[in-house]
This record gives C-alpha cells, structure tokens and sequence, in this order.
C-alpha cells in the first residue's frame, strides 16, 4: 500500500517536471540527480515513521490506560542536513543558561510629585482611606523596586515571588507582595493557586503598578480596596471549555487587609467570585467585560488617619463591573493603538464604626465609585491619556456630622492628562497632571515617573 | 437561577467543535503548513495575522480560550513569543499544551538557529540569546518543521496516523521541487546587499546567500530614528545597498526616506503567509519573496 503510494507519488513528481522541459538538458540532468537524492533522504525518512506508526498503533491496541510517552526524537536523516539543529542537546544548551534558575526581573520606579496643598492633609470626606490607599510623596521620591523571580516547582507546579522595597518614612521596607504557587496540571480548565496574591476582582486590582496606565490607582480602587485587595489564601479559577473565552474564579482568603480586617471568622474572613469574558471583532478589535463580587468581614479594622484612625466591625460588600476595549490597525499595536477602560464599583458596609471619642456608632452605607480612562498611541513609543475617576455617598446619617465618615456636599472627582514615552518595552518616562476635587476643596498636582525593568521579560496581559 | 445558569452552560459545552486535532499556532506559517500536514483532519487557528508583529501582542481573551481547546501548539520559539505565550500557557489551564509535553512544539528546535549568542546584553536592543526566531524564510526550515509536526499529529492523533503521512509525503516532494525552482531562480541574488527594517530575514539571506550590511532599527526592537537614518544615508549614498527590505507590519516610512535619497529600491516582503494579497498559500508565498526582489532588483 505504502510502495504503491510512493509510485503515485513519483509519477506525480515526474509529471510536474514537465514544464521543465524546455530548459536545457544539463540543467534538468542536475535537477532529476537532485531530486534523486531528496527522493533516498526521504523514503528513509518515511521508513522510520512507519516504524514510529506501527509502535504507536501497537502501543495504542495494547494500554488500556494510555500514559503520555516520551516527545519522539526525530531521526538523523541519511544525508546531514545543513539546515538541521546540529543536535537538540546542543541548541538546548545555548538556551538553558537559567533553566534550573528561576526567571528573575527587577523593576525600578521613581518619581517627582508637586501638589498645591500638602499631601500628608489628604483625606476624601466619607471615605476613609484604608490599606496602601493615599497621595504618592510630595517631591521627589522613590517608588517601589520591585524583585519579581517565578520558576516551574516540577512537572506540576509553578511559584512566583514579589517583592517589592519601598521607601516608607525613610525607613527602607522590604514587603511580601505576591508568593504563591499554581498547579498547571490539574483537569478540566481548573487551577488551583495557594499563598499570597493580588485577588482576581476587577480589571486593575490584580495588575502590578509598572503596568497602570496612570501613575496612581483611581478613585474607587483608593477608596473601595485601599489601593489593591491583596490577601493570603486559595483562588481556583475554572476556564470554561467554550468556544469564546469564559473564566469563572472562586477565592477564600484570609480577611487580614482592607476592606477586610483582623482575619475573621477565625481566620477566613473573605471570599471573592469573578466572572470574565471576552473576544474579538475583527482583527483590530478585542474587548473584555467582567463582573466580581468580594465578601469581606472586617474586625477591628483601622482606617483614615493612622494616629487616630476609626475602626470598624462588620461587612464589606462589593461589587465591581469592568470592561475594555482595546483597538489597534490590524491588532498590530506596536505602531498605533487605543484602549478604552472603565470600571464601575459598588459598595456596602454593615456595621459599627468606633471614632477616637466616640463608643461604637451603627453604620450602613451604600457607596459608588467609576472611572473612565482612554490611552492613545498615535506613533511609536508615544501615548497620550485621559482619566476621570468619582465617587459618591449616601448620608451615613446624622450621628456621622463633622466626622470623616460624611461625606462632603459635593461628590469626590478628578480628571488626570498624562503622556509616557516608553524607548523600548522595558522603559517608560511619564508625564501626569491631575486636577482633583476629591481629597481638598481643589488641587493642581504634577508628576514625573519613570519605570524600567531588567531582567526577565514583563508579560503582555490584556 | 442556579437551573438556567446550569442549563446555559450545558449549552455551550454541547456546542464544542470536534475536529479530529485542534491546533493553536503562534504564527501564520504554522498554520499553512498545518493545514497541507492535517488536511480536513485538523482545526487550526493563529495567535497573529501576517500583519501584526508576533512578538508585540497580548494575551487577549479569545487566545485564551482557544489555547485552553488546543490539543498542539505549535509555535516559532526562541522567545519570539515570550511576551505572551507563557501568560497564555498559565491562563490557559491546560495540562496537554504545556513545555514538554507532546501538545507543545517549539519549531525553531528543528533546525540550525542562526545569531545564537550567551553573549546578551539589553544594550543591542530586545535581542534573543536563544537565536534569531525568524526561521520560517528559509524554506528549507519549513521542511524539517514538517517532519516533526507530522510526527506531533501522528502521536496525537494515530486513528489518522496514515493521512497525515502521505500528506507529508506529499508536501515533501512538492515542496523540494518548489525548493528547486526557487534556488535557481533566485541564483541571480547570491551576494546581493540587503538592509533589513528589522533582522526578520537572517534565515532568508542565509539561505539565498544575500549580505545583511544594516539594518533600519539602530538596535533589534527600537523603531528607527533620524539620526540612525542619517547616518546610513552617509554610509550607502552611494548605492553600497541593493535591497530595503521590511515586513508588512513595519511603518514604510523610514524605508521609503532611505530610498528615495539614495535610489536602493525599497521592497516590502511577506513574512509570512499572507503578508501580501500574491502570497495566499506556503508555495505562493517563497513565491512572491523571490518575485519581488528580482522585480525591485531589475533582474
């Protein structure tokens, strides 16, 4: 069957020679003893395949439980092939000067930050912030240098670690941002990943901050999630096999960082849930939209001022509703792109509040919060942005007057303009101004950042 | 309420494609030769167009789904991707598709990396100590690159382990003679010098013996800038250039401001498959490539 496969296949070959046959004899003599020597290379070639075939197919009829065998190694053919990698061993070598070594990538950032009013007077009326939530230092400043290292455990795990060093009241801090470890290998579109991680609610919350568009986190993210919910516990996401992109995702955490607090329920005081979904239009345009929900007990929880902060017990719930959209000619984003993006959040807290002079005061409020931002690329290397980001309250009633928990007559909002320059994917240097109406009666800041990254090489997440 | 999201789901699962193997291929060249290897036996679908840059894109949300379906993978490799395939692995959950498994294939393993250096530093630009991953403008690669995906959808896939094979057979003396005709045609451009937009052709030079002496980017992965450009204006002025070549998805302009100053002709060249609307399929493809530099180069 095969040999009389082979015969047709070499009519075939013959038969497309033809046209060839106005060309002079000597250089067909040339072609036919060329073809003559593809012809021997490959008929050993198929030799081993068909030997490779008849073990597979008797190692199929024989397992009844198939186990994944060895990738094949390709056989040298009979001629050397200049083209061919010389050995796998050899080219593996030049590429596995860090394969047992974990990859490992720093990130630095800086900036330069000019406000009207003092920074260390922040406060948004009927929003105590909380967590890492707050103006960036006046003047100029260090931001985080963040020391990410990731490596596969074995066959079935992989870890990552970050660590960021920051600079807090001159005193030099070294924090546990991220350090979890992910199964790659379980069944079904399910992983499971355990430690310390940025919770998956939301567009931004899980994003690094060298990869924000602007330089700080907006509004209902400062005063919703204190910046970034970030906790230690178990996320099990569940990437539904269909045939657009469906992820659902589940956490229980520990409830030790705002919105929650003190780590209740003896110790697993949240729980989160996300839904995402998205696709494409075309081949220039992509989109995602999402819908998260975040359960957070609070025990004993401080916020606003750190030296005489309020402190809470009760119940945070938050929902947040997220979507994207991004453009590019053609989906080829290195000479031109937009991204849309905005994210709408709401809140409800349940519970007492304790001021410094007063005993515990009952609280449940609703609150809102949204942004809207767009990013353009009109050339390479240059981006152009513009962001508003508000929130608003309901009255937490009369007992809360004069306290920072009412908030002010009009709603907190801020517009932000900024433009980056980024020399290569591993740089960027960025202008921001914003106009703020939130935290003083109204402020014109300035800024200057930079961010660079060594090392390991950053991910491109939607 | 949990019932219809229950019901919805049972839903979209019911409506999963069934092809005998699904492919999930980073570039466009991958899925040409997938579909001469696998024929009606197989379902392939590409991470990029031959328009978009395949080492800037993102892990977009359709690519996640699809890579979370895939039974092979199959992709150029040396870190070509490495901006957006390990996220895509990660967020894929799929254990059939992972580094080492049967379901993943780097084809620039199979053939002889060219510009492979221990010696990388950022300073040159994004360069890719692994070796230039741009392996598929040398037809020759796309040969070695057949051999082992047949035997990736032979082990995959042995119900149609026959198919496969006779449609490697068959590729394989189309492509050699294809191989022929091109090496002749193209003998004329043997020495011929070239200043590439972006060291997207090392394997085609190699290949067909053509001299990179520049290129347009002053470092791999940093678009061009006017002084870089004024300085190769100094130093081929005098016509010391035959070719400015670029890809379809690199700006045409600081090759057409080359040109115009110093008479080199400025050609763009696909790819890929599908780079121009001449290169439709594989074979069209190396095509159109000689085509146009014998048309630019009035050969």
């Amino acid at each position: 069957m095969r040999t009389m496969t082979l015969g047709v296949l070499w009519v075939c070959l013959i038969s497309s020679t033809t046209p060839l046959l106005a060309q002079s004899e000597s250089e067909l003599d040339a072609l036919r003893a060329e073809i003559a020597q593809m012809r021997a290379d490959y008929e050993s070639r198929i030799a081993q395949l068909e030997q490779r075939l008849d073990e597979a197919e008797n190692k199929a009829a024989g397992q009844q439980t198939p186990s994944p065998s060895p990738p094949p190694k390709v056989a040298p053919a009979s001629q050397p092939n200049q083209w061919a990698a010389e050995t796998y061993a050899g080219q593996t070598k030049t590429s596995g000067d860090n394969t047992s070594n974990p990859a490992i990538g720093v990130i630095f950032q800086g900036q330069a930050w000019s406000y009207g009013d003092d920074p260390d007077d922040y406060e948004i009326p009927g929003f105590p912030l909380g967590g890492e939530a707050g103006p960036l230092p006046e003047g100029l400043a260090l931001g985080e240098t963040e020391i990410n290292i990731s490596a596969n455990v074995d066959d079935k795990f992989t870890a990552w670690l970050t660590v960021p060093i920051a600079i807090e009241d001159s005193e030099v801090v070294v924090e546990l941002e991220e350090a979890w470890i992910e199964t790659m290998t379980m069944p079904g579109g399910l992983s499971l990943r355990m430690g310390r991680f940025y919770s998956n609610i939301g567009y931004l919350n899980d994003k690094h901050s060298h990869s924000w568009d602007f330089t700080d986190q907006p509004l209902p993210y400062q005063a919703f999630l204190g910046g970034q919910y970030l906790d230690d516990g178990l996320q099990l996401r569940w990437l539904v096999p269909t045939d657009f992109y469906l992820e659902l995702g589940a956490e229980v955490t520990r409830g030790d960082k705002y919105p929650a607090g003190g780590s209740a329920n003896s110790g697993v005081g949240s729980y989160a849930l996300h839904l995402r979904s998205g696709g494409d239009v075309g081949f220039s345009n992509s989109w995602q939209a999402g819908l998260s929900y975040l359960q957070a007990d609070a025990d004993d929880r401080e916020s606003g001022d750190e030296d005489d902060p309020l402190v809470f017990n009760g119940q945070t719930d938050l929902w947040i509703a997220e979507f994207v959209w991004k453009w590019a000619p053609n989906g080829n984003s290195k000479q031109r792109n937009f991204i849309f993006q905005t994210e709408y959040m709401w809140r409800n807290e349940d519970g007492a509040y304790t001021l410094p002079e007063t005993g515990p005061l009952p609280y449940d409020t609703n609150q809102q919060g949204w942004y809207l931002q767009a990013v353009y690329q009109p050339i390479p290397r240059w981006r152009i942005g513009l962001r508003y980001d508000r929130l608003s309250s309901d009255d937490p009633g009369r007992a809360f007057d004069g306290t920072p928990l009412m908030p002010s007559s009009h709603d907190p909002y801020r517009y932000s303009v900024m433009a980056d320059w980024s020399n290569s994917e591993f740089s960027r240097l960025r202008l921001q101004y914003t106009h703020d109406e939130a935290g003083f009666a109204s402020d014109n800041q300035w800024g200057l950042q930079y961010i660079f990254s060594i090392g390991a090489h950053g991910a491109h997440s939607f | 309420m949990k019932k219809i999201i229950l019901s919805f789901l049972l839903l979209m699962l019911t409506q999963l494609t069934h092809a005998d193997l699904n492919l999930f291929v980073c570039e466009p060249e991958w899925a040409a030769l997938a579909t001469e290897l696998g024929g009606d036996n197989i379902e392939v679908s590409s991470a990029t167009n031959a328009l978009q840059d395949p080492h800037y894109i993102q892990a977009r949300p359709s690519l996640i789904s699809k890579m979370g379906r895939a039974d092979l993978i199959v992709c150029s490799g040396a870190q070509l991707e490495i901006g957006w395939l390990p996220m895509l692995l990660r967020k894929a959950n799929n254990p059939d598709i992972l580094p080492g498994s049967p379901g993943f294939l780097e084809a620039s393993r199979y053939v002889k990396r060219l510009d492979v250096t221990l010696d990388s530093d950022r300073s040159q630009g994004d360069v890719h100590p692994q070796g230039n991953p741009h392996i598929q403008t040398n037809p020759h690669n796309m040969l070695l690159v057949a051999v082992a995906m047949t035997e990736r959808m032979v082990q995959l896939d042995a119900a149609n382990a026959d198919v496969y094979q006779q449609n490697l057979s068959s590729f394989h003396e189309r492509w050699t003679l294809a191989i022929a005709t091109w090496e002749k045609q193209a003998s004329v451009l043997r020495g011929k010098r070239v200043i590439a937009h972006h060291k997207s052709w090392r394997y085609l030079e190699d290949w067909l013996g053509l001299t990179e002496v520049a290129t347009l980017e002053p470092v791999s992965g940093i678009p061009p800038t006017a002084s870089h450009l004024a300085s190769l204006l100094n130093r081929f002025g005098d016509k010391g250039a035959d070719f400015i070549i670029r890809a379809p998805f690199q700006s045409e302009k600081a090759s057409n401001w080359l040109s115009e100053r110093t008479g080199i002709p400025a050609v763009l060249l696909p790819l890929t498959v599908g780079g121009t609307d001449e290169a439709s399929d594989l074979f069209k493809w190396f095509d159109d490539i000689i085509n146009r530099l014998l048309t630019a180069g009035d050969l």
